[in-house]
């Protein structure tokens, strides 16, 4: 089984992520940049005179596939490098994935997901 | 003997550069400061002048503003298109410069002055509703205006009004224009519901710093000499400008933190509320104009705020009240020492000063506000100043100029 993690993460944390990820044999990735809010609904922010509320504020969102024996280690790796302990730290949905197919090679599913020093090598030897 | 003093004329050349500079300066200034799809559309309304004035200006402005007077009210026609407004000088207004550097000088406030109040309607109007009403309004307000207070006859001047580079003219006129034009255009689409955040609060900075340069020409080129009067004018400008930015620091910090923008207005606040006192008052008292011009102008914004006006970029708080200040303040504080043309305030022994300054506050305020209000609700009824609401969201860069700013 295919897993998708989408891990909306704070901007400044984005390197220590990819980095800790990358750690673990995860490498493949992509990212959007995206604006979102979570139950705080915003912060403020200081105009010409006083402050005002933004709603909506701008976030990393990380998406990576894996297989879902992967899951728990990249969920925690994740976790960790993206923690401060304040607001706004994030969060990550996990969905399942109907299938991978790579363009150079065509190759499909589980087998297109794996490489040399990759996380399921780095765990096997 | 040839009457023209070298030292004075380069002086002034310089003063107009810089004054002109101020124009470029208020673009930058605006343009950073509304959504990233108004901007070229903001810089476009403050540039403009320097094209409509510029020809304005020399077909009849100066005219209007600065010919034989009229009944006290009005200049005559004898210097269309600058007819005699030569090499040699005008006794009337600035003996040592060649008469046509007195009128290009003059021609740089005329540009600036309805730059200011695009602020108020920025992000909604119509370009053509607005280049009719700006031309309608150099013409009916402020060239009347500039003959009152600063035309040889004009009825204030006689009355012995202290206004020395343009408090009433240039700063409480398109202050409260603004106020009447943001009045009849209302709010920009989704006004108070979302916050309109600035664009590129850099581009806004860089436009204080540029204005604050350039007011040292406006200021201190209005002694229209190279001289004493014309160093006191700039040390006051600057001191004013300086304690205003303090003063505005602190004020945001007590509401949260000391905002850049915030420190960049506070500036501009100081700068406007000095200029009809700079070359007449000490510059430890124009510290203290600075020093309330800061939260006057501040605690007004706060007040728009509330009362959900959307005079978008705050003209009025920031050059109708703080100048308002300024000029009640050069009736307070200005003495001969600074000046010998000028006269004492309060403080030195002419109460009758404050009397004179309130009329002229008083006068300015109604005749710009009136008019303006009167202009502007004949345009709306008539062509209409604002664009429609789709034009509206998709951004005047596009929708009025075909253009976008980032690609």
């Amino acid at each position: 089984m295919l897993k998708k993690i989408e891990a909306i993460i704070r901007e400044d944390k984005v390197a220590d992520v990819t980095d800790a990820l990358a750690e673990i044999g995860i490498v493949g990735l992509n990212m959007f940049e995206v604006r979102g809010r979570g139950r705080q609904g915003g912060i403020q922010l200081v105009g010409r005179a006083g402050t005002y509320q933004v709603t909506l504020l701008p976030k990393i969102q990380i998406n990576i596939v894996l297989s879902d024996r992967n899951l728990e280690d990249a969920i925690e790796t994740i976790r960790k490098a993206a923690f401060t302990g304040e607001p706004g730290d994030g969060i990550l949905f996990v969905t399942p994935v109907e299938d991978v197919i790579r363009v150079r090679t065509g190759e499909r599913g589980q087998g297109a997901m794996m490489y040399p020093g990759d996380i399921d090598s780095k765990k096997n030897g | 003997m040839n009457p023209i003093d070298t030292g004075d004329t380069a002086w002034i050349l310089v003063c107009c550069s810089l004054v002109l500079l101020m124009t470029p300066a208020l673009a930058l200034f605006y343009g950073g400061m509304v959504r990233r799809k108004n901007v070229l559309s903001t810089l476009t309304l403050s540039y403009i002048f320097m094209a409509v004035i510029g020809v304005q200006w020399v077909l009849y402005g100066y005219s209007l503003a600065f010919g034989a007077d009229i009944g006290g009210f009005i200049g005559g026609l004898n210097y269309l298109g600058l007819t005699g407004v030569d090499a040699s000088p005008n006794e009337n207004y600035a003996k040592t410069l060649p008469h046509g550097l007195f009128a290009a000088f003059q021609m740089m406030f005329a540009i600036i002055t309805p730059a200011l109040i695009t602020g108020a309607f920025v992000e909604r109007v119509k370009f053509k509703a607005f280049l009719l009403f700006s031309l309608l309004w150099a013409t009916l307000v402020y060239d009347p205006l500039c003959h009152w207070v600063w035309g040889q006859g004009g009825w204030l001047k006689q009355m012995g009004v202290l206004d020395f580079a343009g408090g009433t003219v240039v700063h409480i006129a398109a202050g409260f224009s603004a106020l009447a034009f943001a009045l009849v255009i209302g709010p920009r689409k989704g006004f108070g519901k979302s916050p309109m955040e600035p664009g590129n609060i850099p581009l806004t900075v860089i436009g204080a710093g540029l204005l604050w340069v350039g007011w040292f020409g406006f200021n201190a080129g209005s002694a229209l000499a190279a001289n004493g009067v014309a160093v006191n004018a700039l040390l006051t400008t600057n001191t004013s400008a300086a304690t205003a930015g303090l003063v505005w620091m602190l004020l945001s910090w007590l509401d949260g933190r000391p905002s850049t923008l915030g420190i960049a207005t506070g500036m501009v606040v100081g700068l406007a509320a000095v200029t009809p006192a700079s070359g007449y008052v000490t510059p430890m008292a124009a510290m203290l104009i600075g020093a309330v011009a800061a939260p006057l102008s501040y605690y007004t914004m706060r007040f728009r705020e509330r009362r959900k006006l959307d005079e978008s970029l705050d003209v009025w708080a920031c050059h109708g009240i703080s100048s308002t200040w300024g000029m009640l303040a050069t009736g307070l504080f200005a003495t001969i020492v600074v000046n010998g043309d000028g006269a004492n305030g309060l403080f030195f022994g002419n109460p009758i000063q404050v009397g004179t300054q309130l009329v002229a506050i008083g006068v300015t305020i109604v005749f710009s506000f009136t008019a303006t209000y009167v202009l502007a609700r004949l345009l709306h009824a008539s062509i209409g100043l604002r664009v429609s609401a789709a034009e509206e969201e998709v951004g005047l860069d596009i929708s009025s100029h075909g253009e976008r700013s980032y690609s």
